[in-house]
């Protein structure tokens, strides 16, 4: 390998890449040839940092300086200054949206400062196509001390011993459930990867497929000598092709090392893998749909038991882990499971990789260990709010989740205090929301999520989910009657005990959760036929105010031509005409129209 | 996309099946590829594919339409996906996927323009919620958008 004095790093991720990332490596390229340094500083391509909203991230070695938003235009100035003459490009630091202060390092930035990275260690440090970076970065370290020092009861042993429970939201603990399939009888097993990563605000798993694509083939490798399997299968979602495109480079490189397919590291042991790319349907991210679906069926569930350690694909035992638990397989067999147990809770071990969306400061991909409080995610390392508004509430666990409000942000996060506040972890997908954000608009934008996702088998499901749907959708325009809250409340629960897979039981979360907290949101949609946050359009007007100076934006911009006046006169909107758009609200200099 | 059942694209389908008999569990590959072929899933497409592989009409019918990927009608030479996800949702999707309709001239209940130039989806989330609201034309992700933003987008992809 040839020496070089810098490395250049550039994400290209999906977030950076429809950024422009590309544009700005070729550009790259271009400078530095041009310059004649192109043979003693490399260039990288990596995954995803996790830090998609400063995108594209262009990191530069030895330093570790970090630039964000870099255009093709930036970079002939890098090149320029920072690689020939080793000074910052201080215009392209990322500056802290809390104190404004422009921070050189990567490592010294407060949305990384908190964070514990094992899992995505990897990701936006080695060239996610390359198998040799990730063997120098330890990988297939664990998987050669598993099948090399380790009997298959061993690695399930060992696995019991790290506490690590499911990262695809049900938080089974992954070494029972290891445990079940290697005991089941049969000489023919197989290994699932949950890659149908659904939930709307998640892209952790997105992340790893595209930035360690071999620590997730590493976790599976792992997991079939436990289980006594010599056949798996990534189920991903058609929507991510850079990932499938990663994947199948990886698992084309891992053959040719003999660290998959036949006779794995001389051993006895074998193990292929096959990818299936999913079509379209949220609830196939169900273990029992997902089988269906890879045996070319409609992603329908059944009935548990059996379960698919007993009965699972084709028929045979089968242990189907998320992308994320897979990920951090490798890590606990390089370093035991007893370090690994060292970080979290007592009941939930290890770290947890949260997407931060919504209205935060900085999104991304936020990894913690279990037990740090939300306000910790959303404030020290999310950088608090777009706007400096007010904080309302943060959704937890996608459709099947629920709302955290301001009172539970000092809670430490695990699975179970998740659960007793009434939300879960879910994927960990947090979508931020502030003062501006109606409450009974997000339990209705769910409702109609998990009512277009219904697979339509069972009735609880089917029926329920659309019954409710129908009553949000008449509360918000502002039809909602008396009564109205306990029918939502009842039918929920029935839908809950009723429900044939987890996607029905836990559809009517959203609704019970924001009930719990916003009950006052529903209440004046219903009583007073008011929207507080002024979200819901039939319940709001605007109306222009004697701040008014006539300057006619107002009246350009509407579309529907509902504004009239004279210029320099006071304009009027025509509340028949208006279709409450907002365009007026905002585009007005003055702030002179108002809601209400 | 124009239709395209010319003899090169059934040649293409003989191939695909080819490789495909005798696997198991292939309905879901099989047509998806079939799809890339063709743009879309045409009734004789789907027959061939039953007989082939040996499932019946019924069954491939209903696979094709339990899966948003798949469709029985022609679709647009562009394909925008809109994003409708959480993360897009609170940032103002729903004003981009509007200016879209708008730009596009699209009727309610429609998705693909006359002239076969777009086809307009929403998707539950792209997974880039980073760069919220945000949508994918064909391959190619665009982020941060505003209804601004989109017109220019959308003539530039027009005139490809």
């Amino acid at each position: 390998m040839a020496l070089v004095r810098a490395h250049i790093l550039i994400c290209t991720g999906t977030g950076c890449t429809a950024s422009g990332a590309k544009d700005v490596l070729a550009k790259f390229d271009e400078e530095l040839k041009a310059k004649k340094l192109r043979d003693e500083v490399s260039l990288v391509e990596t995954g995803c940092h996790g830090f998609c909203e400063g995108g594209p991230l262009v990191i530069i070695y030895p330093e570790g300086t970090f630039y964000t938003r870099v255009k093709p235009a930036d970079v002939a100035e890098i090149v320029e200054e920072h690689i020939l003459k080793g000074r910052t490009v201080s215009r392209l630091l990322f500056k802290e949206p809390l104190t404004a202060e422009k921070v050189p390092n990567y490592d010294e930035i407060a949305f990384y400062k908190k964070q514990h990275r094992l899992v995505l260690k990897n990701c936006g440090h080695i060239n996610p196509d390359s198998i040799e970076e990730y063997i120098g970065a330890d990988g297939y370290e664990g998987l050669a001390k598993a099948i090399l020092t380790m009997t298959p009861e061993q690695v399930v042993e060992e696995m019991k011993k790290t506490g690590l429970r499911g990262r695809g939201g049900g938080g089974f603990p992954t070494g029972m459930k290891w445990m079940f399939c290697a005991k089941s009888p049969g000489p023919k097993k197989y290994v699932i990867c949950n890659a149908d990563e659904g939930d709307p605000g998640a892209f952790m798993d997105r992340s790893l497929l595209e930035g360690d694509p071999h620590a997730i083939l590493e976790g599976m490798a792992i997991c079939a000598y436990a289980i006594g399997s010599d056949e798996g299968y990534i189920y991903c979602r058609a929507e991510y092709p850079l990932a499938i495109k990663r994947l199948k480079k990886a698992i084309a490189q891992a053959e040719e090392a003999g660290l998959l397919g036949q006779n794995i590291l001389g051993t006895n042991f074998s193990f292929t893998l096959h990818i299936k790319e999913g079509a379209g349907a949220f609830v196939c991210g169900e273990e029992t749909a997902l089988m269906a679906s890879i045996e070319g069926r409609r992603g329908m569930p059944r009935p548990r038991p059996p379960f698919p350690a007993v009965k699972g694909l084709w028929d045979k035992p089968s242990n189907i882990n998320n992308v994320e638990t897979f990920a951090n397989v490798p890590y606990i067999f390089r370093v035991g499971a007893e370090e690994y147990a060292k970080l979290g809770t007592e009941k939930s071990k290890g770290t947890k990789v949260f997407a931060l969306t919504g209205k935060i400061n900085n999104t991304g991909l936020a990894e913690v260990p279990m037990g740090i409080t939300m306000r910790e995610i959303i404030f020290d390392i999310g950088g608090g709010i777009i706007g400096g508004k007010k904080f309302k509430a943060v959704q937890i666990g996608g459709p099947s989740g629920g709302c955290i409000p301001e009172q539970l942000l000092d809670t430490p996060i695990d699975y179970d205090s998740l659960i007793a506040a009434g939300a879960m972890m879910g994927s960990g997908g947090l979508v931020v929301m502030d003062e501006d954000t109606c409450m009974v608009d997000v339990a209705k934008f769910f409702l109609n999520f998990t009512q277009s996702e219904s697979c339509g088998k069972c009735t609880p499901c089917r029926e329920g989910t659309k019954r409710m749907l129908e009553m949000l959708t008449a509360i918000t325009e502002g039809k909602g009657q008396d009564g109205d809250i306990e029918k939502l409340e009842k039918l929920a629960k029935s839908i809950k005990a009723g429900a044939l897979c987890a996607l029905g039981q836990t559809a009517p979360n959203p609704i019970l959760s924001t009930l719990r907290y916003f009950r006052n949101e529903y209440e004046a949609h219903i009583y007073d036929k008011k929207c507080p946050a002024g979200v819901c359009t039939a319940l709001i007007g605007y109306k222009i105010t004697d701040k008014c100076v006539g300057c006619g934006l107002c009246k350009k911009v509407c579309p529907v031509e509902a504004i009239s006046g004279e210029p320099k006169g006071k304009h009027t909107i025509d509340p028949d005409k208006c279709i409450k758009c907002g365009a007026c609200m905002e585009k007005c200099p003055f702030k002179a129209i108002i809601r209400g | 996309m124009v239709e395209n059942t010319s003899e090169k694209s059934w040649e293409q389908l003989d191939q695909l099946l080819n490789k495909y008999r005798g696997t198991k569990g292939s309905v879901i590959p099989v047509l998806q590829q079939a799809q890339e072929i063709f743009g879309y899933l045409p009734k004789d497409v789907l027959i061939k594919i039953s007989k082939e592989i040996n499932v019946p009409i019924s069954q491939v019918y209903g696979v094709v339409t339990f899966y948003a990927q798949f469709h029985l009608e022609p679709r647009g030479k562009n394909i925008i996906r809109s994003c409708q996800g959480t993360a897009c949702h609170v940032r103002g999707a729903k004003a981009v996927l509007n200016a879209i309709r708008e730009k596009l001239g699209l009727k309610e209940g429609q998705a693909t323009t006359p002239d076969l130039q777009f086809t307009l989806e929403t998707v539950a989330c792209i997974g880039a919620c980073g760069l919220a609201p945000c949508l994918m034309v064909n391959d190619d992700t665009h982020g941060r958008l505003t209804p601004e933003a989109v017109r220019p987008m959308i003539d530039k992809y027009r005139n490809q």
